[in-house]
């Protein structure tokens, strides 16, 4: 890992708690780690889970969901369905080949500026220990093989236990996977 | 092909100081897509709205981003300038550049990537924003008021008196709340009752103002506009259409020890009863948990034990057997008002509060509250007015009043100000003056807050006219010394330990919002703070407005009030409530759900996660006209825009206005390059 690896986090919040939450923090002036990019979402009720598998595959080194406390939602219950659907998304995740480490979930109230300023340093903090995420660029980079497709695959897919990921990374260092998903980001899904 | 126009605001030096405002604008103009980028120092301001508009003409810009506050400060001033030159208000959008960025970082280089990267993403999005249509609604001009205390009656009256019809909903057995339990008023020390009860009997004599009396609310639903409001109407066991007031089934009931709440527990009452003479309607309530007759039948006997009262009633008015009945309003506004309680700081506390067992509150019946002495001085409270303590009836010579009891105190009780106490204990020691020329009156405070019309004045007539003796300092503990109450205390002024033999100890008790305050927010889905008062939209600029829209809050369920400023909060409601009123139809916000019928395969997800029963099933029919099957149609008008359904949907048949699948992606892929 690079000493001076800065994570890249995407956060999906609600409108009305922890983007309010997070204005606070800024009319508070509560500083915090600038890794964090918000996307504004109306509820965290519709927040689709390939929202997240896309942040990761487009290169978010972690990712963030937030919204209204159990009880407390704007649209009385889509924080529900976004925490039942988290629960299980979780251990997609893992399926997936992302580290669930990666991934927090968390309620901060229009009137925790705070809690939404540690909710970012500690996310940072610890995808900073995990490292890059760059399991996908290197299977994306990895040749193309001519006989059987999936025997380079194997290869190339990180262990499920995330283990894979903390290797250092030839790949990173140069950064390929970054310049490929930047080219085709930018014009849409 | 999009072209869309990029302003950078500094904020002043909000901004500037941090990000490199020019630099932002100079690399946002490189980006494709984009077909200018200015920085200007204060966007939000006459020149630079215009600056935005000349953008929009000069260019035919077909999106607008603005790198400035939060959305929720100032989207609506930027929409409201490209529609004024022409531009859809939908396409433009706010990169919040201040909250998100410049406020929390101090390093310049960092700060400035930083805003170039949120810059980008909202760019991204706006390349996929589609013009929108504001939706319109009908609005039902009637109102709910909920809580009949001085701030509903004033808030209904208001209403009713502008034209339209109000629904007012109280718990309790009559309306007039707390106001008419106190004896006389800061700072003008005229009779509570004298100035209330007239404007009760207006509120239920209105034409235009429906009153249901021990009621509560049981639902919410649908959204500004269009509530419809389910009320429970508690069994009463007395018909309120039958009964003209005339009090026999009281004077006939046997169980006359019942702790009257009227009189905050120094009085009796029968079990059916109406709470205070004056009450409003002058119904009375069965005590069904009081009444020796249901006590009898819960206790299972086959012969009902009494039945005096329905004996008693000439109207025939009296009915053991109501249950619980429910009428649906249907209204357009909400105005909660439901008030205060007092801390009660006995020993049993709920989880989170300690209470104050040192004071012997509840324990030592000469030590009560600010609301027990109100009754005592009120004229028709059990004394008839006179000041006797409880546990004797003696006058009592020497009373001690203590201040900021579970106020501003975050350890043990609640770290606000209840505003209300340094008033009325001046107050209390007036009227103990008053009526007891030769009694003793101290008190002791931390700091004296009279801030209001008046109110310096009134505290300062307690010390130097009435003889109110104060001690700037806390009080340690209050017990039972035969028969004395000793109160231990400190003077922090004079550096002494204070030692005082009272006869009675009066404590000013934090004020608290009403129990069951939390559920009733929630089927409102207003939100509360940690202390549970109601949160206002803002706390300057929309004081009595809430995060829902058409939920306005007037009194102490938002923090505590006095007399005054819960009336004036009543009339701010009112005139809120009427703006609304003052047109037929209401224009929404057009960020709602739409289903693509061409491919919505029936499964309905979608209506099963719809918190507002939005989603509405739709015929298919094949080339015969045959209805073939079914799919979800979603109602614009009920659609509140949460995005619930969009996510659920398998076969991504739905989307959101404004926060479309593609939008998001943009976004999510726009930070692909950062």
């Amino acid at each position: 890992m690079e000493a001076s690896f800065e994570p890249r986090i995407t956060a999906f919040v609600c409108n009305w708690c922890t983007y309010t939450g997070a204005d606070l923090a800024g009319t508070s002036r509560l500083p915090m780690a600038s890794n964090v990019r918000i996307i504004r979402l109306p509820c965290t009720g519709r927040i689709d889970h390939l929202f997240v598998a896309k942040a990761f595959e487009r290169g978010a080194d972690g990712v963030i969901v937030s919204g209204c406390h159990p009880a407390d939602c704007h649209y009385t219950a889509g924080n529900y369905h976004a925490r039942r659907r988290f629960g299980v998304f979780r251990e997609l995740l893992s399926f997936l080949g992302v580290d669930p480490r990666r991934l927090t979930f968390s309620w901060v109230s229009a009137s925790e500026g705070g809690k939404w300023a540690d909710v970012v340093n500690e996310t940072v903090a610890r995808v900073r220990e995990l490292g890059p995420f760059d399991a996908y660029h290197r299977l994306a980079d990895a040749p193309v093989p001519d006989g059987d497709p999936f025997a380079a695959l194997e290869s190339a897919t990180p262990r499920a236990d995330g283990a894979g990921e903390n290797e250092p990374s030839g790949v990173h260092a140069s950064e390929p996977g970054r310049g490929r998903a930047a080219a085709t980001g930018g014009s849409g899904a | 092909m999009s072209r869309i126009g990029v302003f950078v605001c500094h904020c002043g030096e909000n901004i500037a100081r941090t990000v490199d405002c020019a630099a932002v604008a100079d690399a946002l103009r490189e980006h494709p897509g984009v077909v200018r980028a200015e920085d200007y120092k204060y966007m939000c301001s006459d020149p630079g709205q215009q600056l935005v508009k000349k953008a929009i003409e000069e260019d035919g810009l077909t999106g607008v981003v603005v790198c400035a506050c939060s959305p929720h400060m100032h989207e609506t001033t930027f929409r409201r300038a490209a529609a004024q030159a022409g531009l859809n208000p939908f396409v433009v959008e706010m990169a919040n550049i201040r909250e998100h960025c410049s406020w929390i970082h101090d390093d310049r280089e960092r700060a400035t990537a930083k805003a170039i990267d949120i810059g980008r993403t909202i760019v991204e999005k706006v390349k996929q924003d589609r013009p929108l249509e504001t939706i319109r609604i009908p609005v039902t001009k009637r109102a709910l008021v909920i809580g009949g205390g001085i701030a509903g009656i004033q808030a209904a009256l208001d209403i009713a008196d502008g034209g339209h019809e109000v629904v007012l909903v109280e718990k309790e057995a009559s309306i007039g709340g707390h106001m008419s339990q106190l004896s006389e008023t800061f700072p003008t020390l005229d009779c509570s009752q004298c100035i209330l009860t007239p404007r009760m009997v207006e509120a239920y004599q209105h034409p235009r103002i429906t009153l249901h009396t021990w009621s509560e609310i049981e639902k919410v639903d649908g959204y500004i506009g269009n509530f419809t409001v389910t009320i429970r109407k508690k069994a009463r066991s007395v018909d309120e259409n039958l009964c003209n007031g005339c009090g026999d089934c009281q004077a006939a009931c046997p169980s006359r020890k019942v702790a009257s709440e009227f009189d905050a527990g120094l009085g009796k009452r029968t079990a059916i009863s109406t709470p205070f003479p004056q009450a409003v309607p002058n119904i009375p309530v069965l005590d069904r948990a009081n009444c020796t007759l249901f006590k009898g039948r819960a206790k299972g006997l086959a012969k009902d034990a009494c039945g005096k009262c329905k004996e008693a009633c000439l109207k025939g008015a009296i009915d053991y057997d109501t249950e619980d009945t429910f009428v649906t309003e249907e209204v357009g506004a909400i105005v909660v008002a439901t008030g205060f309680q007092l801390y009660d700081i006995g020993r049993e506390q709920p989880a989170g509060l300690k209470g104050y067992g040192e004071y012997g509150y509840g324990e030592v019946p000469d030590v009560i509250d600010g609301l027990q002495f109100e009754r005592l001085a009120s004229a028709s409270g059990p004394t008839g007015g006179e000041i006797l303590r409880p546990s004797d009836g003696a006058v009592p010579r020497t009373v001690v009043f203590v201040k900021c009891v579970g106020s501003r105190d975050p350890e043990k009780g609640m770290s606000y100000c209840s505003k209300i106490c340094c008033m009325y204990t001046a107050k209390h020691t007036m009227l103990y003056k008053h009526k007891v020329h030769d009694g003793r009156a101290v008190v002791f405070y931390m700091d004296i807050r009279a801030a209001g019309k008046g109110y310096d004045e009134f505290s300062r007539r307690a010390i130097e006219e009435d003889g109110a003796e104060y001690v700037r300092g806390r009080v340690s503990r209050i017990f039972r010394d035969g028969d004395v109450v000793k109160v231990w205390g400190y003077d922090t002024l004079s550096g002494r330990q204070v030692v005082i033999d009272a006869d009675m100890v009066v404590l000013a008790t934090a004020v608290r919002p009403q129990p069951g305050i939390a559920e009733l927010a929630q089927k409102l889905s207003v939100s509360y703070d940690q202390d549970g008062f109601l949160n206002e939209a803002h706390p300057k600029l929309r004081p009595v407005e809430t995060n829902t829209a058409g939920v306005y809050l007037a009194g102490a369920c938002q923090a505590p009030r006095d007399i005054p400023e819960s009336v004036a909060m009543a009339s701010a409601t009112a005139a809120k409530v009427l703006g609304l009123f003052s047109a037929d139809e209401l224009e929404r916000d057009p960020s709602v759900a739409l289903v693509n019928e061409r491919t919505c395969s029936g499964c309905f997800h979608c209506e099963r996660v719809c918190p507002y029963g939005a989603v509405e099933h739709r015929d298919v029919c094949d080339m015969e006209g045959h209805v073939c099957g079914h799919v979800a149609w979603v109602n614009p008008g009920v659609c509140q825009g949460c995005g619930t359904c969009v996510a659920v949907c398998p076969s991504k048949s739905v989307e959101l206005a404004g926060f479309t699948d593609s939008q998001v992606y943009a976004e999510i892929n726009a930070l692909a390059g950062w």
